[in-house]
């Protein structure tokens, strides 16, 4: 007997109910559609209607307003008749940086501490376990007070920072760091590298290619690559080093020059990453042990060692599971860096839903566009996971 | 948790009908008056070791109390902080705020709220340590300045460093508390904010003598009661209550004496307490309104001096609070 193809499946249409119970289904849809459009009509009215008798000011046009007050940390320009918006950019920057950070620490020590968890080794797993159990039930908002002041006790002063080579220095105020100057020139030099470095990938590539085909390398590939790191130093030499530091140095009451990483950046960005990382390791462990044993097994029995069967076998079956937690706890990190308002962090929270608030005493329009902006940033976050997911999900027919 | 209150309040402004109660037939009705008070302030609104809420801003508003309700004890009142404050006020939740706002242009103007007098005038001031041997504001170039957010404070701190093209470092806090400990700790070398509270946060410096209040004054910070706008009656209650107890100051009628003081000849004095004449019944009030508050919470100068005054840990002086026949700015319009 043969088998026939079946038919593509029709896409649906919208056909007119059929029959006295299809209506009764469709009327009461209607009914609810109508009367919650009926009960968010009446909710904008009366909000409407409410601004009117207050005499509240409403509209965005504040965001062209000048601001007027100093940020700790600022990572883009600004100068005294920065406005408003110039302002929420920079506190976004500045949550959107902490929240990589924290992203790329926390998943680092996560996945290391939820595989040790895992580890025959007693005193491994155990101490794994206790940093997770630990972590997870003291309140986010206490560690951050923990490490807000566990970074400021113990640093000195800056008469007395810590001085590693006159290059930077540590102390309260921040860590002082030098920053490049790049001169006239500089352009010339970066494309070189650039160059180079897609040569080499490029190379790499090659070489893959035909390793997979005949089973062994290209000729002299090596030399190749060791020609390739001749440009650069020539290039710099050609324009002149146009590299320059700006070095901190003391003046007054601080640092001055160079580029400032302050504590309160430092605290937060310790804690949110361990507090992450313990939440990380939850989701590692149970990604790993859904793996079936029999993988191990069998790659066990073609002679795999622990190495190459983790990375080849486990990891990547583990990853189906352990995607999706982790892009909400992701997630649940950039909300988490709203937190810094506690500890002077110039985030979203603390600049934008906080001194703009209050300055320009439009409290709605503030807070929509900061749940707009961390609504719009969580959903960048979940759709990168949601790519990477789907990259690694199982292709079924 | 205050972001949490503000969208509250947001969805209470959805929730209230369009037509507005008077504040007065509300409160009259409810039987208590609500308050909103700064959370935790020595001094001003705090709350002391047998949980009732004492300080300079409750008596204010118990002197509302006793004068509308005749009892000032009929009070309720709600700790807010700088970002809530203006929402409730606007959408309900309080009648008014006595608390440690500002009067500024931005904050009368367009956000559905009137300021009505002063009843404190303040200054931004800093506290340095005393080891840093500095003398003054100007001295301060460069510095780490610990300030907590919000309010006028930052906005003061820049106009005054830019006019006089110092540059400076700013750390800024939510709260207060955590300003003071950061700058305690040794992240900043100075601490900004109104006098009164580097007077009433400072103490709970640990040594406290160790820091210095650097004698500049850099702006006015002009303190009263705040009402919501477009009620006009209950904003003539308000200021006239409490202009009432700047009145007793200066007429020389206090807490103890106010029941002989009944019985005084001086035309003022007898149509300030209701003798001969109802003021009250203009802002449909009784006619002792101002007796009752003044026999109950005391004159300008007493509910100063229990909680701000020389006498107490805080030990403000008068300053620009005095009576203005004593040089200072504090004038009650006639009782006439």
């Amino acid at each position: 007997m043969t088998a026939e193809a079946l038919p593509p499946p029709r896409r649906a249409r919208f056909a007119l109910p059929q029959g006295p119970l299809a209506w009764r289904a469709f009327l009461i849809q209607a009914v609810v559609l109508v009367a919650i459009a009926a009960f968010l009509l009446w909710v904008g009215r009366n909000v409407i209607a409410n601004i009117a008798r207050l005499n509240i000011n409403t509209g965005f046009s504040f965001l062209s307003r000048p601001a007027g007050f100093e940020i700790a940390q600022k990572l883009i320009g600004y100068g005294d008749s920065a406005s408003y918006f110039d302002v929420f950019v920079i506190a976004l920057l500045n949550t959107v940086v902490l929240t990589a950070v924290a992203i790329v620490f926390a998943t680092m020590l996560g996945f290391v501490i939820g595989i040790a968890r895992l580890s025959s080794n007693r005193l491994v797993a155990g101490v794994a376990a206790a940093y997770v159990e630990l972590i997870r039930n003291i309140p986010l908002l206490l560690q951050l007070f923990y490490w807000y002041f566990a970074v400021l006790r113990p640093l000195p002063g800056p008469r007395q920072s810590l001085n590693f080579l006159d290059l930077a220095f540590l102390n309260k105020r921040g860590l002082f760091l030098p920053y490049p100057v790049f001169e006239s020139g500089f352009g010339v030099l970066a494309l070189t590298v650039l160059v180079m470095i897609v040569l080499g990938l490029v190379l790499a590539w090659m070489n893959a290619r035909h390793r997979r085909r005949t089973g062994s390398g290209l000729h002299s590939v090596r030399l190749i690559a060791l020609l390739l790191l001749i440009p650069p130093p020539i290039a710099a030499w050609l324009t002149g080093f146009p590299l320059s530091w700006d070095v901190p140095a003391l003046a007054g009451f601080n640092f001055t020059g160079g580029m400032t990483v302050i504590p309160e950046f430092v605290a937060m960005a310790i804690a949110l990453s361990l507090y992450g990382a313990a939440y990380i390791a939850e989701i590692v462990r149970s990604g790993i042990r859904a793996v079936p044993t029999g993988q191990i097994d069998a790659a066990r029995a073609i002679g795999l060692r622990p190495g190459p069967i983790n990375r080849l076998i486990v990891i990547p079956q583990a990853l189906r599971v352990i995607l999706p937690p982790l892009g909400t706890q992701y997630i649940v990190l950039l909300k988490n860096s709203s937190l810094a308002a506690a500890i002077a962090y110039p985030d979203l929270m603390l600049v934008f839903a906080g001194t703009v608030l209050n300055q320009t005493g439009q409290p709605l329009e503030v807070m929509l566009v900061t749940m707009a902006s961390y609504v719009l940033i969580g959903l960048a976050i979940g759709a990168v996971i949601n790519l990477l997911n789907r990259r690694v999900q199982l292709v079924e027919r | 948790m205050k972001r949490g209150l503000v969208l509250a309040a947001a969805f209470a402004a959805l929730l209230c009908t369009s037509a507005s109660a008077a504040t007065l037939d509300t409160i009259k009705q409810r039987g208590t008056v609500n308050c909103g008070t700064a959370p935790n302030l020595p001094g001003f609104a705090y709350t002391d070791d047998k949980n009732v809420r004492r300080g300079f801003d409750v008596d204010m508003c118990r002197a509302l109390a006793a004068a509308v309700l005749g009892d000032a004890d009929k009070v309720q009142l709600s700790p807010l902080g700088l970002r809530d404050g203006f929402a409730t006020l606007t959408t309900g939740g309080v009648d008014v705020l006595t608390h440690r706002l500002t009067w500024t242009y931005n904050r009368d103007n367009g956000s559905g709220l009137d300021f009505l007098m002063v009843v404190y005038y303040d200054g931004q001031g800093f506290m340095v340590p005393k080891a840093m041997n500095v003398k003054s504001v100007n001295d301060l170039k460069g510095a780490s300045i610990c300030v907590a957010q919000g309010s006028t404070t930052e906005l003061n701190i820049a106009d005054y460093f830019r006019a006089r093209k110092m540059d400076y470092r700013i750390v800024t806090f939510a709260d207060l508390d955590e300003a003071r400990n950061a700058y305690e700790q040794g992240r900043c070398d100075a601490w900004t904010n109104d006098r009164s509270a580097l007077a009433a946060r400072g103490l709970q410096l640990k040594n406290r003598d160790a820091h210095v209040i650097l004698p500049e004054i850099i702006s006015k910070e002009p303190i009263g009661p705040i009402v919501r706008q477009n009620d006009s009656q209950w904003a003539h209650i308000v200021r006239w209550t409490l202009f009432a107890l700047i009145a007793a100051e200066e007429l020389g009628v206090t807490q103890t004496n106010v029941e002989e003081m009944k019985k005084s000849e001086v035309p003022e004095i007898k149509r300030l307490l209701g003798i001969g004449d109802d003021l009250g019944q203009k802002n449909g009030l009784s006619a002792d309104w101002a007796y009752q508050a003044i026999r109950q919470v005391g004159n300008y100068g007493e509910i100063f001096e229990r909680h701000l005054g020389e006498k107490t840990r805080l030990g403000l002086s008068r300053g620009q609070n005095r009576l203005w026949k004593d040089g200072g700015l504090m004038m009650a319009p006639p009782f006439r």
